[in-house]
């Protein structure tokens, strides 16, 4: 009999709280600017922290504020920068953006110790590796945030320029035709 | 087509828009045979990737004896396409080796030492084309290596069984050749016409359909007639001249000319059931289907002012073009510059030590008098490149969004669809190099789609670890709980 009342009781007192609970979520809910949610889906979410704040979420709301300027996102590049800037109508001058060339972490397998200190720290799991054995990068997963580079205790990780090939090369822009063009 | 033999049809058909006349040029080599008998080289080097998609895999190893026709790398991926050797000999090195491209690079590439025999491999039994079912043809013609040999690349087996897939009512053959100098296919249709009808019965059959038209130029008068000849037997294939009017070999318009169809901006010829191969590509499908014969070799127009006896070479795949030039009697002090392909289209190469490839149709050497001068004036807005646009696009409105960095705007103007044809560049008066810039353009906002794609592939990779560590964490708590039950339950 007894037991039989705490468990009306407490799924009363559940069911009550539950239906509170819901009801203060809908009426008290903190209104969010949805334009930072929007960018942040935007942003590649790794939280690599290259642009200066301390994650994409940080990063969008700064956007969002107007502090930060619209090609803050090194790993985005010239197509993030462009679509932020259609996105929050801001002028960029994207003809003087000097686009960086695209790196990518390289293990040097004469000193590494195998620490995985590295594979630790990087936000797309680009490195592999277990402990005491050489750690490699996978190329198409680097987005060159340098977190690596940091906390390797031997130096063996650096970042390099990737490499041009046939299936990356591009035109170059024609010269600039004669004055007044 | 009602009359069997009696199938040659004249212009009229439809109006082309735009495009450009250019002095022919072919004259220096379209009067000579083609010759097929080369001493072979003392190096052959055949890149892994010599056609449109995935580079080859390689099979065979350095220091292997290999026997002519052997395959050397095995196609990977939905588009690709095997490397065979193009003679017997030892495989030397697979190393990096400048490309035939613009930029020269260094690609991965099979180095042959010829020993002379020119032995071939056991070849696969010849059979009947018409006794083999659709797929196998399809295998063949994939086995074989076969691209697209007008200059594209792209694999012809893909092509053929798109058959299977979407209703191909007419197989066009395109012998047009509307770039200048270039006259291998014309030479080609001239020598080997019945080898051609061959090919292309063999592809009917295989795409289930009853209909081809072969398209050629009406400046090739030798070779419409050899087609007409071997055409005769066959009532549904027709020959028919189309004005000699570039790009009149582009795709979409030889479709609209000759079946009155217009292909979608972004669809492909299949989307309105025709189906386009080069000549050459038809030849090389007979050879390989009807004898096993796998693509060793190609025709190719060796030509230019540079060139003292310019000829069309069938020379093995894989012959560095230099010794190609210099069988033709090249004269390196007055070359100005060296073409892939043809000079309107073509590829331009810093030298020519780069192998020849199976998309590559000319080798040109170009003496100062042949190519324009860059030095490029103010737009004058004359709009003649408007009027020579075959696409109908706005070349000089384009031309100043990217010049100033506005790519989409560009793209707003029809930057995707420019086929790069050149036909604004030749005739503009102000010599702006309009083509360069839309193919920077187009370069440009591929760049952007992989910068695109690695973002959402970089959003998916941190999902993935969040998610990776949640489960590592759990497992833990898991772990942990079940310690701590084993303990307690061991120990009351």
């Amino acid at each position: 009999m007894y037991i039989l009342f705490a468990v009306i009781s407490l799924t009363a007192l559940g069911l009550a709280l539950g239906f509170m609970l819901g009801a203060a979520a809908r009426y008290f809910k903190v209104e969010d600017n949805p334009l930072v949610d929007e960018i942040e889906r935007m942003m590649p979410g790794s939280q690599c922290g290259q642009c200066g704040y301390p994650g994409c979420r940080p990063a969008a709301e700064a956007l969002v504020a107007g502090q930060a300027a619209a090609t803050l996102c090194p790993p985005g590049g010239k197509a993030l920068a462009e679509q932020l800037a259609n996105k929050l109508s801001l002028e960029i001058d994207l003809a003087g953006l000097k686009e960086q060339a695209p790196m990518v972490a390289r293990v040097s397998e004469a000193t590494c110790i195998g620490c995985a200190r590295c594979f630790k720290v990087c936000p797309t799991d680009a490195i592999v590796g277990a402990p005491k054995h050489i750690h490699a990068v996978i190329a198409d997963a680097c987005i060159a945030c340098g977190k690596c580079v940091e906390v390797c205790p031997t130096e063996c990780l650096g970042m390099h320029p990737v490499k041009t090939t046939l299936r990356n090369w591009r035109w170059a822009k024609p010269e600039p035709m004669a004055a007044g063009a | 087509m009602a009359f069997p033999g009696f199938k040659l049809t004249w212009q009229g058909r439809r109006k082309i828009k735009g495009g450009v006349h250019l002095e022919s040029r072919k004259e220096f080599t379209a009067d000579k045979p083609i010759v097929s008998d080369l001493l072979l080289p003392e190096r052959l080097y055949l890149p892994l990737q010599q056609h449109a998609g995935q580079p080859a895999e390689p099979v065979v190893r350095v220091g292997d004896k290999v026997l002519k026709g052997q395959l050397l790398a095995a196609g990977q991926g939905s588009i690709s396409a095997p490397v065979h050797a193009s003679t017997s000999g030892t495989i030397v090195a697979l190393e990096d080796f400048p490309a035939p491209h613009p930029s020269a690079l260094p690609a991965p590439t099979f180095i042959l030492e010829p020993d002379g025999e020119d032995r071939w491999v056991e070849l696969g039994p010849e059979a009947d084309p018409f006794g083999l079912a659709p797929e196998d043809i399809c295998a063949r013609v994939d086995a074989a290596g076969i691209v697209g040999m007008g200059g594209a690349a792209f694999p012809a087996a893909i092509k053929l069984s798109l058959g299977r897939r979407t209703r191909i009512r007419t197989l066009l053959i395109n012998g047009g050749e509307c770039e200048p100098y270039l006259s291998c296919d014309d030479r080609l249709m001239r020598e080997r016409a019945a080898g051609i009808v061959d090919g292309i019965r063999i592809m009917l059959h295989s795409l289930g359909c009853r209909h081809a038209i072969v398209a050629v130029e009406d400046n090739k008068p030798a070779a419409l007639a050899a087609m007409l000849e071997a055409a005769r037997p066959h009532g549904f294939i027709e020959v028919a001249a189309v004005p000699s009017l570039y790009p009149m070999g582009w795709d979409k318009n030889l479709i609209r000319y000759l079946t009155g169809k217009e292909v979608p901006a972004n669809g492909r010829s299949a989307d309105v059931g025709v189906l386009l191969h080069n000549v050459q590509t038809a030849y090389a499908v007979q050879q390989a289907v009807r004898f096993g014969r796998p693509l060793i070799r190609r025709v190719v127009t060796v030509s230019g002012g540079a060139v003292a006896a310019p000829r069309n070479l069938e020379a093995p795949l894989g012959t560095l073009l230099s010794e190609l030039l210099a069988y033709c009697g090249h004269r390196p002090d007055r070359t100005v510059r060296y073409v892939m392909g043809g000079p309107m289209m073509g590829d331009r190469l810093p030298h020519p030590h780069v192998p020849l490839i199976k998309g590559a149709c000319g080798i040109l050497a170009l003496s100062a008098g042949e190519i324009q001068a860059e030095d490029a004036k103010p737009c004058i807005r004359c709009s003649r490149c408007v009027t020579a646009c075959p696409v109908g696009l706005l070349p000089l409105e384009m031309m100043s969004r990217i010049r100033t960095g506005q790519t989409d705007a560009a793209v707003g103007f029809g930057l995707e669809d420019c086929i790069r044809c050149g036909s604004c560049s030749y005739v503009c008066p102000s010599r702006i190099p309009l083509v360069h810039y839309f193919k920077y353009g187009q370069g440009e906002l591929m760049a952007r789609r992989e910068a695109q794609r690695k973002t959402e592939e970089t959003n998916r990779l941190a999902a993935e670890k969040q998610r990776r560590l949640e489960r590592t964490r759990q497992e833990a708590a898991q772990r942990k709980a079940q310690a701590q039950a084993a303990a307690s339950g061991g120990a009351p």
